[in-house]
């Protein structure tokens, strides 16, 4: 059965793969390896799109299927849709047995993580999408990320910076204007004495080499692959 | 219909007949002579790119977003809400630059208008965005995933009474309209109109009175503008119109990224059908607009068919063939597609290159495809433009951009059919890198 389940989510078979599923949760099957053969799967359907296989509408509806199938045996309001979604929801699931099997929140235990990373996208900036590919594909890679949003305000990377304490910090634009704010919260970073414990990383469709030294980031990433392999060039886990 | 023979015209006397309208410009009284010599130059260099002759040199047309206002002195919003300022911050661009295509102020946007009708497709500056920012788009789903056979059945009826109540503030109470096609015989003019009389459709109907005198003052602005310019500044304008991929209407103004790419798998069926009902749709605003404004250029901007967004079995199937109709559809009215290629196309090239589109039909212009690549899959087919990276503008020096542009021309631009364009709309600019740019294009871009 998990077999069969593992090999729809990965070969993009939604129906049938909500369908194992909930039979399988109906049936009694202990949800937790249930979603743990989610979880493998959807780090399958990840490196298959970190080796050029699968592109962005397989990554979606792999986040898509993990999150009906993580509403399905729990009715808590974590199952909520999207990408966005799915740091919060991996996280739960590498969580506490006990607290799954109960079908409750969990959200203070991080499991066995790599490492924390603090992403947004930057002040002025309201575009989202490519942000929100790195971070699922950072989660299902085994990083903790911390998700500010867009249009995040320099102080607020501070602030959380301090109080999140994040190995690297993951900045998003798409627009041009995004290379002055990148700047100007590095610079921010920097004031507040942050900078050199931070690794920082940009990314977004005008980032290249010529913005990275503008804004005095530590590297850039071209897409989501590239961000999974800087954070493991930083953090570990190469 | 621009001739009285014109259903008789073969493609290529429409478009023949097409650019005699834009080269020579009703309405425009160029401030003398030499302004409209430059404009001559201007068309006839564009021309010739496009037809793969050897133009004079090559044409310089950096995509310009918000910059003028910032070059100007003001900001995004007031050249948004004050026609004036705004009109002179763009001809002090066009003054100053001498770039060979205008940047028309009709991209600027009429905040007031947009305002007075509570758009939420958008956020602009000022509202929603800083008041020295360009506009952006707020996705969403506009169009819920069981309503893909509204749309197919009647795309007019769709938009007027799902899209526009939900993406306007002020359209908001259009959902309780019934379909105009109710309008067949005398009984039913009656029902037809009850709606018409509550208390929210009068609001309604309001707002858009009032939107319509603002969206008339503005275009008497703009108008104005760009007139002034062409005529001071000899710049045609590169685009008469524009239009979008089948595949991008649905993804981007109606079901939004996530949906769309979702619907790849859980309703291809229903995505195609409604990417065909949108072929003629866009075929015929393009067709409209290039009339209007005399001008044979469309421009088409790709958004969601780039190299990481779908396989290339799914582009082959999807994303591809609607576009495709619609690039022919416009070939077959003389038009010229401009085809903005944001992102990167590298794995795209051969479907560029389809031999069903006709030859020094197209402008391909590219944003981070391989330039290389593309003129030496494009060559003899089409003319292709580029791709100066936005970052060039800004945290470049002089000296790269120069080294740059020889570069790039060197590459792509051997042997005509090219157009130098940076690959990014541009809002913030270096006006050194700016000047860079185009004293480059003029020293290396010489055929000789």
């Amino acid at each position: 059965m998990l077999d069969k389940l593992y090999h729809a989510i990965v070969e993009m078979r939604e129906p049938e793969a909500l369908q194992i599923a909930g039979e399988a949760l109906k049936s009694g099957f202990p949800p937790l390896l249930l979603m743990d053969c989610c979880r493998r799967a959807v780090a399958e359907v990840g490196q298959r799109y970190q080796s050029g296989r699968y592109f962005l509408a397989e990554l979606m509806l792999a986040g898509q299927m993990l999150t009906q199938i993580s509403a399905a045996f729990s009715d808590s309001s974590w199952a909520r849709a999207g990408l966005m979604l799915t740091e919060q929801l991996l996280q739960e699931i590498s969580g506490p047995k006990e607290e799954l099997a109960a079908g409750t929140k969990a959200g203070t235990e991080k499991g066995q993580k790599l490492g924390r990373v603090l992403i947004g996208t930057v002040k002025g900036d309201i575009h989202d999408i490519g942000k929100n590919i790195v971070t699922f594909m950072l989660d299902i890679n085994g990083f903790e990320v911390r998700d500010l949003g867009v249009d995040v305000a320099p102080e607020l990377f501070v602030e959380e910076a301090i109080s999140y304490k994040p190995q690297v910090v993951g900045m998003s634009g798409l627009l041009t204007l995004a290379f002055e704010s990148m700047e100007g919260t590095i610079k921010a970073l920097e004031t507040a004495g942050l900078r050199e414990n931070l690794k920082i990383m940009i990314g977004g469709a005008p980032i290249n080499e010529q913005v990275r030294e503008y804004t005095g980031a530590d590297a850039w990433g071209k897409d989501a692959v590239a961000a999974v392999a800087l954070a493991k060039r930083w953090i570990g886990g190469a | 219909m621009l001739t009285e023979n014109w259903s008789e015209l073969t493609s290529r006397e429409k478009f023949q007949e097409r650019f005699k309208r834009w080269m020579d410009p009703p309405g425009i009284e160029f401030v003398s002579s030499e302004v409209r010599e430059a404009y001559a130059e201007r068309t006839r260099i564009i021309k010739d790119a496009i037809e793969l002759k050897k133009p004079l040199r090559v044409p310089i047309s950096p995509i310009m977003g918000t910059f003028p206002a910032a070059y100007g002195g003001i900001s995004v919003q007031e050249a948004m809400y004050d026609y004036q300022k705004m009109s002179y911050a763009w001809y002090k661009f066009h003054r100053d630059f001498q770039v060979d295509t205008l940047s028309s102020t009709f991209m600027v946007g009429p905040g007031k208008v947009l305002e007075i009708l509570d758009y939420r497709l958008y956020k602009w500056a000022g509202h929603g965005t800083p008041p020295t920012s360009s506009y952006q788009c707020q996705e969403g789903e506009y169009m819920l995933e069981d309503e893909y056979d509204l749309l197919i059945n009647d795309p007019s009826n769709f938009w007027i009474r799902f899209y526009l109540p939900r993406v306007f503030g002020a359209f908001e109470s259009w959902k309780a309209l019934s379909p105009f096609t109710d309008l067949v015989e005398l009984p039913f003019v009656g029902a037809f109109m009850i709606p018409m009389g509550i208390p929210a459709m009068r609001e309604s109907l309001k707002k858009l009175l009032e939107a319509g005198e603002a969206a008339m003052e503005w275009i008497e602005a703009v108008n104005a503008a760009d007139v002034k310019i062409t005529a001071e500044t000899g710049v045609p304008a590169l685009f008469g119109g524009f239009c979008k991929a089948p595949f991008d209407t649905l993804g981007d103004t109606l079901r939004g990224t996530q949906n769309i790419m979702l619907d790849l798998y859980r309703r291809p069926g229903k995505l195609v059908e409604a990417m065909e009902k949108l072929v003629p749709v866009n075929i015929e605003m393009a067709v409209r607009s290039s009339a209007a404004n005399n001008n044979p250029m469309i421009f088409i901007p790709l958004h969601k068919g780039d190299d990481s967004f779908m396989s290339p079995r799914d582009f082959a199937r999807y994303y591809w063939p609607t576009l495709k109709k619609v690039l022919l559809g416009l070939i077959e009215e003389g038009i010229v597609p401009c085809v903005f290629v944001e992102g990167a196309y590298n794995q795209r090239l051969d479907f560029l290159a389809d031999p069903e589109l006709p030859t020094r039909s197209i402008i391909w212009i590219f944003d981070k495809t391989d330039m290389k690549a593309a003129k030496e899959k494009l060559d003899g087919k089409a003319c292709i433009a580029g791709n100066i990276p936005a970052s060039m503008f800004l945290a470049g020096t002089p000296l790269q951009m120069e080294q740059y542009v020889r570069d790039l021309i060197e590459t792509a631009g051997k042997d005509g059919g090219f157009i130098l364009t940076s690959g990014a709309v541009l809002d913030d600019v270096r006006p050194e890198n700016l000047q860079a740019m185009i004293a480059a294009g003029l020293k290396y871009g010489r055929y000789s």
